[in-house]
C-alpha cells in the first residue's frame, strides 16, 4: 500500500497533492549569514556560471536546477548549506535570538543546528544533540564547515537528556525535528514509500512523544518549543502534541509562517484531538512545490507575557544579598 | 561559566583526552603540564597572522586531546564531557602550531600577514589537495593562509605548509573539492 492514500481524505485536491508527490524537487542551499551574505552569494554563483532561481518567501534560500550543491566554491567557503526549502521552516518559528540557551534535540546531520546557530549571529549557546553517534560525525563536519562557534554537541537520547553535562539547567527554545516516517521526503527519496510501515508509526510516535515531553521540561517557563516532522501522519504530529498538551505544562500557540499552510487536523480515524492542534501547520507539497511538512509552537507555562522567567527578577535579589 | 580552571580542583593536573578543559588566562596560571594559555593563543594569532587579540575577545578557548585546541563562543562548564565545544581551532604541544582550516576560513579574512593570494588556477589546485611549486613566495616559511579573489574580494580557503619553494595544501581529504577555475 501507497502511505499516500491514507492521506487523501485530509487534503483538499487530490490529484494536485498526488501529482505534486510524484515530482522531483530541485536541490536548494540556503546562505549562512556567519559567512556571507545573500548577495554575496548571488555574485560568486554569477562569477562562476553557476545557475541559480530565487525563492519568493526567503531571501536566502537558491534553487540550482543543475543539482550538485557542493561542486562550487561559495559551498567550500562555507557560504551555503544543502537544505530542502521546508527544512527551513522549523527554524523560523524557533525564532531564537543571539546570547539564548538553545536546545536541538535531534540535531544531526545539523542543516537546523547551523541554521539557529546563524540566527543568534554565532553568540549565546546552541545545544547540538543527536543519539546516533555515527551522524553526529556528519553534524560536527557541517558546523565546523559553516564557521558555527557557538555549539557544543552532546551524544545522548533526548528522551531522558541530562542537563547535567551543561553550565545551565534549562533552554529559552528547544526544537524537536523528531525522527519520523517521513512520507513529505517522497519527492527527493522515493524509497520512504516502500519502506513504510503503521508499526513503524506507531512505535516512532512513542519516542517522538517522550522527546516533546523532556523538550517542555527542559526549557524555562515563558520559553519556546518547536515541534517539527517530515511525515503527513496525524500519529506522529497532532497526536503527539495532543499528548503533551495532556501531560505537560505547555501550550500550543499560533504563529507565522511566510508559505501557504493548512492547520492541524482533530480528528482522524477514531481519535480526536485537542482543538489547540489546528493552531499547528500542516505543509502539502502541493501548495508551494515543496516537500511535506509539520511544524507547532508551543509555549512553556508559567513566565510573563513577554516569555521572561518567573524567577529572574528573585536571582537578582539574591546577588543583591 | 564554571569557575573551576584547568583541573586544580580535580587533584590530577594532567590532561584527559576524553574531556574538554578551559585553557588557563596565562602561563602563570597554567596547572596541567604542556598545556597552551589563552594568552599564549591570543599571541600566537597576533604574531603569526595579525589578527588582534579583540578579534578573539568573548570566545573561550579549550583542550581536549594532546594539544588539540577548540575555540567557542558560549556558556560550558569546566571541564566539559560532551562531544564538542565550539569549533576546532589550532593544534599546539608541537614545534609550529597549526591552524585548523576551518579556523583559517572562519577567522582569516582578519589576518594582515602570512596571506599567500592564489591566482585562479592555483586556488582550485590547492581546493583539490593539490601541492604546488610555488619560487615566487618570499615571506615565511610555515603555516600560511590561503586566499583567492571572489567577486572582487580576498576570501581565505584554508591552510598551507610552505616549505623548499613549495606550497602544500594541508586540506583535509573529507573536505579536498573539485572546483572550477574562474577567472
Amino acid at each position: 500500500m501507497n502511505p499516500l492514500d491514507r492521506y487523501e481524505s485530509l487534503v483538499d485536491d487530490v490529484d494536485a497533492f498526488r501529482a505534486a508527490c510524484d515530482r522531483p524537487l530541485p536541490s536548494v542551499v540556503r546562505t549562512n549569514g556567519i559567512a556571507a551574505s545573500p548577495s554575496r552569494v548571488r555574485e560568486a554563483f554569477e562569477e562562476e556560471g553557476v545557475s541559480y532561481e530565487p525563492v519568493d518567501w526567503h531571501d536566502g534560500l537558491f534553487r540550482l536546477p543543475d543539482g550538485n550543491p557542493g561542486g562550487n566554491w561559495p559551498y567550500v567557503h562555507g557560504w551555503t548549506h544543502g537544505q530542502e526549502e521546508v527544512s527551513v521552516l522549523p527554524g523560523l518559528a524557533l525564532d531564537p535570538q543571539p546570547g539564548e540557551r538553545v536546545w536541538d534535540a535531534c540535531a544531526a546531520p545539523g542543516s537546523k543546528t547551523t541554521q539557529i546557530a546563524d540566527a543568534m549571529d554565532d553568540r549565546g549557546t546552541v545545544v547540538a544533540n543527536d543519539n546516533n553517534l555515527g551522524r553526529l560525525s556528519a553534524l560536527r563536519h557541517n558546523a565546523e564547515r559553516l564557521g558555527v562557534t557557538n555549539a557544543i554537541v552532546t551524544n545522548q537520547d533526548a528522551r531522558n537528556f541530562s542537563v547535567k553535562p551543561l553550565a545551565f539547567d534549562a533552554f529559552d527554545r528547544a526544537l524537536v525535528d523528531a525522527p519520523c516516517s517521513c512520507e513529505g521526503t517522497c519527492r527527493k527519496n522515493p524509497d520512504v514509500l516502500d519502506q513504510w510501515t503503521l508499526d513503524h508509526v506507531h512505535g516512532v510516535a512513542g519516542i517522538q512523544k517522550g522527546i516533546l515531553s523532556r523538550a517542555v521540561q527542559a526549557t524555562r517557563p515563558g520559553g519556546t518549543v518547536v515541534y517539527s516532522t517530515c511525515t503527513f501522519a496525524p500519529e506522529e504530529n497532532e497526536a503527539v502534541l495532543d499528548h503533551v498538551l495532556a501531560n505537560e505544562a505547555c501550550e500550543v500557540v499560533e504563529f507565522d509562517l511566510p508559505l501557504v499552510t493548512d492547520p492541524g487536523v482533530t480528528e482522524w480515524e477514531d481519535e480526536t484531538y485537542d482543538e489547540a492542534v489546528t493552531r499547528a501547520k500542516r505543509i502539502y507539497p502541493h501548495r508551494n512545490d515543496t516537500g511535506g511538512f509539520f511544524c507547532a509552537k508551543l509555549r512553556v507555562d508559567g513566565g510573563d507575557a513577554d516569555g521572561n522567567s518567573p524567577d529572574e527578577g528573585v536571582d537578582e535579589t539574591e546577588v543583591a544579598t | 561559566m564554571s569557575d573551576n580552571t584547568d583541573g586544580e580542583k580535580r587533584g590530577d593536573p594532567a590532561n584527559d583526552g576524553q574531556r574538554f578543559d578551559r585553557l588557563p588566562e596565562t602561563p602563570a596560571d597554567r596547572v596541567v603540564e604542556g598545556r597552551a594559555s589563552r594568552a599564549e593563543v591570543l599571541d600566537w594569532w597576533q604574531e603569526r597572522f595579525g589578527i588582534g587579540t579583540g578579534v578573539f575577545e568573548g570566545y573561550s578557548f579549550w583542550e581536549k586531546g594532546a594539544g588539540k585546541i577548540w575555540i567557542f563562543n558560549g556558556e560550558a562548564s569546566d571541564p566539559s564531557e560532551v562531544e564538542a565545544v565550539g569549533m576546532t581551532f589550532l593544534r599546539t604541544r608541537q614545534e609550529h602550531w597549526k591552524p585548523t582550516g576551518r579556523a583559517a576560513s572562519r577567522f582569516g579574512a582578519h589576518a594582515t600577514r602570512n596571506v599567500i593570494d592564489l591566482g585562479p588556477e592555483r586556488a582550485a589546485r590547492f581546493a583539490a589537495g593539490e601541492d604546488q611549486d610555488l619560487p615566487e613566495w618570499d615571506g615565511d616559511w610555515g603555516y600560511l593562509i590561503a586566499t583567492h579573489e571572489v567577486a572582487g574580494e580576498p576570501v581565505p580557503i584554508g591552510v598551507g605548509l610552505y616549505l623548499y619553494d613549495e606550497l602544500r595544501s594541508v586540506v583535509p581529504k573529507g573536505s579536498r573539492a573539485d572546483l572550477p577555475v574562474v577567472e
